[in-house]
């Protein structure tokens, strides 16, 4: 490989370095986004449905049964 | 955090408005088979009271005695819920906490959804169509009320059931072998995780739900049969419409999100 086709090699490289990298951190941040809403979803329905506090159990009494959540 | 907001306004939104259906269809499906065991479970419970009362040799009485200390987290209540334990009065008020919680279980759901249909429309570039919401909502029924169900079949009020975290535990394994289970057959598209996929469908169901040696109960088993009945098509309605509506929310939602960033 010559002098030349070498340093094409690495603009080319860096060429689809910048190409991709944005996209890449793009897609990771929306990745972590995705998952932060999940855990925050999985929070919500194991309180309403799945909490052993009393209270929580008699308010969401008949939802627990309606969705067939192991309740009592 | 364009994304995270996203998937949250959707999911409020979607959230909302199938929990109020959802609330309603249960009025007419589920709530009043609910309503109609707890005549039982009350008669049943003061007849155990009677029974611990006036010590009797009888068995059954025993029996429900032990049920009472075993399965109740509760303690020995009046009812299922607890001495002294808050709980809302019968009519208006019990109503409205379940259309509460029917909107926050929603909402919860919707978050799921909403995450995944995010991380599809990355890896795809294009969002996630009502059509295919649809198919994500009935892909929830069977990870959440199909699997689960089949082990432990939605339960009156009345009707004694194994400890409570056992069954919890169960549930839960159910739900994420399924959900495992479908994913290596939908996204992997081999024979070796198709064969796995349905190793893990069928997982759960080989070990088994916690269940009681014998069950006794007065609630009737028709009544039951109503119930299993009503809750899974009450719970198709809530998937399908929660896929579809949160999937079409969200795509609208982020579309504008990602044209104004």
């Amino acid at each position: 490989m010559s002098q030349s086709q070498l340093a094409d090699a690495q603009v080319s490289a860096q060429i689809s370095a910048q190409a991709t990298l944005p996209v890449a951190a793009g897609q990771v941040g929306r990745l972590s986004q995705a998952v932060m809403a999940m855990v925050l979803g999985v929070f919500v329905v194991g309180m309403v449905g799945f909490s052993h506090i009393d209270v929580v159990h008699n308010a969401a009494h008949d939802v627990r049964h309606s969705n067939a959540f192991p309740c009592h | 955090m364009s994304t995270f907001r996203s998937i949250v306004f959707a999911s409020v939104i979607a959230g909302f408005i199938v929990g109020l259906v959802v609330t309603v269809v249960q009025q007419f499906g589920t709530v009043p088979l609910i309503l109609k065991a707890e005549v039982f479970e009350k008669a049943a419970e003061t007849h155990q009271h009677d029974a611990a009362a006036v010590p009797q040799p009888a068995a059954a009485g025993h029996d429900h005695a032990a049920h009472d200390h075993g399965d109740h987290e509760h303690g020995a209540g009046d009812h299922d819920h607890g001495a002294g334990a808050w709980e809302p009065r019968d009519g208006f008020e019990r109503n409205a906490y379940t259309a509460a919680a029917n909107i926050l279980t929603a909402i919860g759901f919707a978050l799921l959804l909403a995450g995944f249909f995010a991380v599809r429309c990355g890896t795809t570039g294009m969002s996630v169509s009502w059509h295919e919401g649809l198919l994500w909502g009935l892909a929830g029924f069977a990870v959440f009320t199909l699997a689960p169900g089949l082990g432990l079949p939605p339960e009156l009020p009345g009707v004694p059931a194994a400890p409570l975290l056992s069954r919890q535990i169960w549930w839960l394994a159910a739900v994420l072998a399924t959900a495992g289970g479908l994913a290596m057959i939908a996204f992997r598209r081999s024979v070796p995780a198709a064969i796995a996929g349905v190793i893990l469908l069928t997982l759960p169901h080989l070990i088994g739900a916690p269940e009681l040696a014998n069950v006794e109960t007065n609630v009737p088993s028709s009544l039951t049969h109503q119930f299993v009945t009503a809750v899974t098509m009450t719970s198709l309605v809530f998937w399908t419409l929660l896929g579809g509506l949160t999937s079409a929310v969200f795509a609208r939602i982020d579309r504008g999100a990602n044209l104004r960033a």
